[in-house]
C-alpha cells in the first residue's frame, strides 16, 4: 500500500479529499490549524473550495450551506472555536444536513493553553448546542485513523443525514505517522431529494422551524430514532489483551495509546490488564462495557485527560453494577505509561 | 380593444404556501402596512420576468422575514440570526449558476450579523442581499436595532435612543460603500409609490447582477414596520419621510455593474484517478528495505532535543521517514504545547516493529542533545544501557550518567567543516545508524531524493554527505 508520513491534521484532510469533500470552511486555531493550512494548499488543487471563514461562527454557517446544496463540506476547529460552532451544529443536526467537523482539542476551560487535553468531550457529545439532538463521534487514535475515520465519517454524516465529529487531541493531531491512504471514493450518494441546487427539480426547503408544537415533537421523536439506529448499528471499539484481563482500562484518543504501552509494560510485571477503547463516543459502546461488569474483574479504571467526563459515561453503562475508578490529566499533560502502570498497581494492590 | 389585464401572483411566489401553518395559505403573515410584503412581491415579479426562478435560492433569515421561504417558489434555506451572508456565500460557491438571495432586517444584518455582511461584501460573493431597515426588530416585539434613530422610543429604550450610551443609528449602504469588492449599493424606501418604483429598478439591477454573476449587490430599503412603530399604516408611511430619510439618505452609492467581468468558479476535480493523480500516489513510499536482523537497537525511542533553527524537527522526520521505509511502525511527534518554552526544541521519534502506543518517549533508549540544556534535561530520562549522542561542538560539560552508552560527537563542527551548519541535522541522522545499526547510510543517501524534495541537487549532495560524515565519525570513534 502506498504510504506517506504525515501529521495526523494532514491525514484528516487527505482523507476528506478522499471521501469526495468538495469544500472547506474554518477558521484557524491551534492546535488545529494544519487542517486548515493542508486544506488550503490541497483544495485549490482539485477545483474544490476552501474559504478561510471571518469566525468559527461564519464557518459552521458556510459548512451549514454548503450542505443544505448536497455537497460534503469539512470543517476543523479546537474548543474555543467548538463553543461558537455549536449554534450551527444544533441548526446542521435539526435541518438533518451531513456535515463533518474536526476538533483537535486543547486546554481549557476559556482561552486554557494549547496543550493536548480532552476537556470538550461533554459540550461535543451532550449537544453542547440547543435543543434535544446528537452529533456521531469518532475518536481517531492515530494518524491513520484520522484519514480513515474521516472518510468514515463523511459516509455516516450521508447515511444518517447528522452531523459527524472527528473527536481527537492535539497529540493525534500534531504528531506524524505513516499513513497508507486508501482509495478514493468513487461514488457519491445521491441527495437529490432534499438538496438545493439552484434549479426547477432542487426548490427544496432546508429548515428547523416546526411552529407547530406536535409537528416539532414529531419531529424530536423522528431524531431520537434516528440515534437509537446509530446507537444500534454503528458501535465501534478497540479491544487490546482483554480477553484474560483482570483489569480494565478505557480511553480513547492519545490516552488509548498511552494505556496501549501501560497495558505492555504491566503485562511484563505480571499484571493482567488489558484496555477497551471507543472507537466511537457516540454511539457509546454501552454493551461492551457493560459486559465488563460481568467478567468478575477486579478493577476498571478510566484513563482521561479531562475532568472526569468520560468516567461518567462509562459509569452509566455498568448501571452501579460495578464503579470505575478514574485516572485523569489535564492542563496539556498526558499521562505516561509509568504513571498508569504505578496507579493500578497502587489502586488494586497489584 | 382594451387589453385584458389577468390579476395574479407573480411566478417567483408559490402557487399555494405549503410550508404556512393553520389555514390562511393564501395570504402572508406580515401586519397590513409591512414593508416586507411590498418587496418580497417587487423580488418574485423581477425572478419572473428574468425567467430565473427556477435558479433561485433565497435565504431566510431570523425576524419577521423568517418564513420568506414560505413564499418563494424557488430553493430555500432558512438560516441562524445574522449569518445569511455566511450560508449565501457558501450556498453561491456550491451552486455557481445559481442566484443567490439573502434577505435580511436590521436586527439580524447590522447587529448580531455586523461582522457576516461585511465580510461577504468584502469578498465580494455573487449574491444579492436586500436589507429591510425599519429601525427596529419586528419579530421579538419591538425592541431596539441598530438602525433604530436618535431618541425613538422602542420597548428596550422606553426613555428613546440615547446616543451617548446606545450609540448612534448605524448606516450601513455608507459602511458597505467603503469596501472594494460590492459592484451596486443603493438605499431606497417603500413609503410611497414613486419610491416603490425605484426600488423595484434597484431589485431588478441586483438581481440581475447575481445572474450575470458579477458579484455582491446591497439594496437597503427603507420599510414601515407599522406594529413595532405601534402606527397606523399611513402614518407609518410617513414616519420613513420625515424621519428615517434624513438619517438614511436615498442615494445610489456605487454601479459598477457594466464594467464588471463574471465570476468564473472551478469545477471541482472528483474523478478517482485524477484524484490520486493530484496527490501523487505514484510517489508515495512503497519500498520495504531489507531490516538488518543483527542490528545494535531492535527498537528506538528517540528525544532530539536543541536549540530551535539546529533542525531537530527535520532530524526527527528524516529518522522516520527512514525507518517508514524500512517498514518499521514510526510515529514523530513534536514538542508542542506547554513544552514549548525559552526557544528549545524536542521532538519524540519511535521506530519499532509492534504497534506504536504513546508517541511521546517519555523513557527514551536513545537521546541526541545538540545543545547543554538539552544534555542536563534528557539525560536524566534514558533508560538504563541507552544511547546518550550529544553535540560536543557546543556542549562541553560531561554527562551525569555512567550507565549508558555515551557518544560525543562534534555534530555542529562537522557541519561547519562541510560549509553549512545546517546540515548539522543530517550529522546527527547519520551517527544514528551507526549507533543503531538499524539504517543504511547507503539507503539514506538513496532516499535524499524524497527527505528533500524540491532540493536543490547541491543541497542533497551536502546533506548526504553530512549523512556519510556523521556515520563515519561513529563508525572510526567508537567501534
Ligand atoms: C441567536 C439569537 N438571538 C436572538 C434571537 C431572537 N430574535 C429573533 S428575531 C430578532 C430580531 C430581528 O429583528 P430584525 O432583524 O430587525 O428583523 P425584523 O423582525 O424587524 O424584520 C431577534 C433578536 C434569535 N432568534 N436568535
Ligand atoms: S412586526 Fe413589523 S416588520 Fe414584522 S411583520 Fe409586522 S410590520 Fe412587518
Amino acid at each position: 500500500m502506498p504510504r506517506k508520513l504525515m501529521k495526523g491534521n494532514h491525514a484528516a484532510v487527505y482523507g476528506a479529499i478522499l471521501a469526495g469533500c468538495q469544500a472547506y470552511y474554518g477558521y484557524p486555531i491551534t492546535p488545529a490549524s494544519e487542517i486548515a493550512e493542508a486544506a488550503s494548499l490541497l483544495f485549490p488543487k482539485f477545483g474544490r473550495t476552501f474559504l478561510q471563514a471571518e469566525s468559527e461562527v461564519a464557518a459552521i454557517n458556510m459548512v451549514y450551506g454548503a450542505a443544505g446544496c448536497g455537497l460534503r463540506v469539512l470543517t476543523g476547529s479546537s474548543g474555543p472555536g467548538i463553543s461558537l460552532k455549536m449554534e450551527g451544529i444544533s441548526y446542521c443536526a435539526g435541518s438533518a444536513l451531513p456535515c463533518v467537523i474536526v476538533d483537535i482539542m486543547r486546554g481549557g476551560p476559556g482561552l486554557g493553553n494549547i496543550g493536548p487535553e480532552q476537556g470538550d468531550y461533554n459540550q461535543v457529545l451532550k449537544g453542547g448546542g440547543h435543543g434535544n439532538y446528537k452529533v456521531i463521534v469518532l475518536a481517531p487514535n492515530s494518524a491513520q485513523e484520522m484519514c480513515d475515520l474521516t472518510m468514515l465519517a463523511f459516509e455516516l454524516a450521508d447515511k444518517y443525514r447528522n452531523p459527524v465529529f472527528v473527536l481527537t487531541d492535539g497529540v493525534i493531531g500534531q504528531m506524524m505517522e505513516a499513513v497508507e491512504l486508501p482509495e478514493p471514493v468513487t461514488e457519491l450518494p445521491d441527495k437529490s431529494e432534499w438538496a438545493v441546487y439552484g434549479t426547477a427539480d432542487s426548490r427544496h426547503l432546508i429548515n428547523s422551524i416546526y411552529l407547530d408544537h406536535d409537528d416539532l415533537e414529531r419531529w424530536n421523536r423522528e431524531l431520537m430514532k434516528k440515534y437509537e439506529i446509530i446507537q444500534k448499528n454503528e458501535v465501534r471499539v478497540e479491544e487490546y489483551r482483554i480477553d484474560d484481563a483482570e483489569i480494565v482500562t478505557i480511553g480513547y484518543g492519545s490516552s488509548s495509546r498511552v494505556l496501549r504501552s501501560a497495558v505492555d509494560i504491566a503485562r511484563e510485571r505480571g499484571i493482567k490488564l488489558g484496555m477497551l477503547r471507543p472507537i466511537t463516543l457516540f454511539p457509546f459502546p454501552v454493551d461492551e462495557i457493560a459486559e465488563l461488569a460481568d467478567r468478575g474483574l477486579t478493577g476498571i479504571l478510566t484513563v482521561e485527560m479531562s475532568d472526569g467526563q468520560l468516567v461518567d459515561d462509562v459509569n452509566l453503562a455498568l448501571r452501579g453494577k460495578m464503579i470505575s475508578d478514574l485516572y485523569n490529566r489535564m492542563g496539556g499533560n498526558v499521562p505516561t505509561a509509568l504513571e498508569i502502570v504505578e496507579n493500578v498497581s497502587e489502586l488494586y494492590g497489584v | 380593444m382594451a387589453q385584458k389585464t389577468i390579476l395574479r401572483k407573480p411566478r417567483g411566489f408559490i402557487d399555494v404556501y405549503k410550508h404556512k401553518p393553520g389555514a390562511e395559505k393564501d395570504r402572508t403573515h406580515y401586519c397590513p402596512g409591512c414593508g416586507h410584503g411590498i418587496l418580497h412581491k417587487l423580488i418574485a415579479e423581477a425572478l419572473e420576468d428574468f425567467d430565473i426562478v427556477d435558479k433561485t435560492i433565497v435565504i431566510s433569515p431570523v425576524g419577521c422575514s423568517v418564513f420568506a421561504y414560505y413564499y418563494f417558489h424557488t430553493g430555500n434555506l432558512q438560516v441562524p440570526h445574522g449569518r445569511a451572508p455566511a450560508v449565501a456565500t457558501s450556498v453561491s460557491r456550491a451552486n455557481p449558476d445559481s442566484v443567490v438571495i439573502s434577505y435580511q432586517g436590521d436586527g439580524d444584518l447590522a447587529a448580531i450579523g455586523g461582522n457576516n455582511i461585511l465580510q461577504a461584501a468584502n469578498r465580494g460573493e455573487n449574491m444579492v442581499v436586500f436589507f429591510v431597515n425599519n429601525a427596529i426588530y419586528g419579530m421579538t416585539g419591538g425592541q431596539m436595532a441598530p438602525t433604530t434613530l436618535e431618541g425613538q422610543i422602542t420597548t428596550t429604550t422606553p426613555y428613546g435612543r440615547n446616543v451617548k450610551t446606545d450609540g448612534y443609528p448605524i448606516q450601513v449602504c455608507e459602511i458597505i460603500n467603503q469596501l472594494t469588492a460590492p459592484v451596486y449599493v443603493v438605499r431606497t424606501s417603500l413609503h410611497d409609490m414613486p419610491n416603490i418604483r425605484k426600488t423595484r429598478a434597484a431589485v431588478r439591477k441586483a438581481i440581475s447582477n447575481a445572474r450575470d454573476k458579477k458579484g455582491f449587490s446591497f439594496v437597503e430599503v427603507l420599510s414601515m414596520c407599522p406594529s413595532g412603530w405601534k402606527m397606523d399604516s399611513v402614518p407609518a408611511q410617513e414616519w420613513i419621510k420625515e424621519n428615517m430619510i434624513p438619517r438614511f439618505p436615498l442615494e445610489t452609492f456605487r454601479d459598477d455593474s457594466e464594467d464588471t467581468p463574471a465570476i468564473e468558479r472551478p469545477v471541482p476535480v472528483m474523478d478517482p484517478d485524477e484524484v490520486k493523480r493530484i496527490l501523487e500516489y505514484s510517489a508515495l513510499s512503497d519500498s520495504n528495505l531489507e531490516k538488518n536482523p543483527d542490528a545494535a537497537f531492535e527498537k528506538v525511542a528517540v528525544r532530539i532535543a536543541g536549540f530551535g533553527g539546529q533542525g531537530i524537527m527535520s532530524a526527527g522526520i528524516a529518522l522516520a521517514n527512514v525507518g517508514m521505509e524500512y517498514g518499521y511502525n514510526v510515529s514523530w511527534l513534536p514538542s508542542y504545547g506547554p513544552e514549548m518554552r525559552g526557544g528549545t526544541a524536542n521532538c519524540s521519534v519511535k521506530i519499532q516493529s509492534d504497534t506504536v502506543g504513546a508517541s511521546e518517549c517519555t523513557e527514551p533508549n536513545m537521546v541526541i542533545a545538540m545543545n547543554q540544556p538539552s544534555l542536563e534535561k534528557f539525560e536524566k530520562i534514558l533508560v538504563p544501557g541507552g544511547a546518550l549522542i550529544y553535540n560536543s561542538t557546543l556542549i562541553d560539560i560531561e554527562p551525569t550518567r555512567t550507565d549508558v552508552e555515551v557518544y560525543p560527537i562534534p555534530i555542529t563542527g562537522i557541519a561547519d567543516e562541510l560549509g553549512n551548519t545546517r546540515v548539522q541535522s543530517m550529522v546527527s541522522v547519520g551517527a544514528f545508524a551507526a549507533v543503531t545499526e538499524m539504517f543504511d547510510p547507503g539507503e539514506i543517501e538513496n532516499l535524499m531524493t524524497s527527505l528533500f524534495k524540491g532540493k536543490s541537487d547541491k543541497v542533497m549532495k551536502l546533506n548526504e554527505k553530512a549523512v556519510r560524515k556523521g556515520y563515519e565519525y561513529v563508525k572510526e570513534n567508537f567501534s
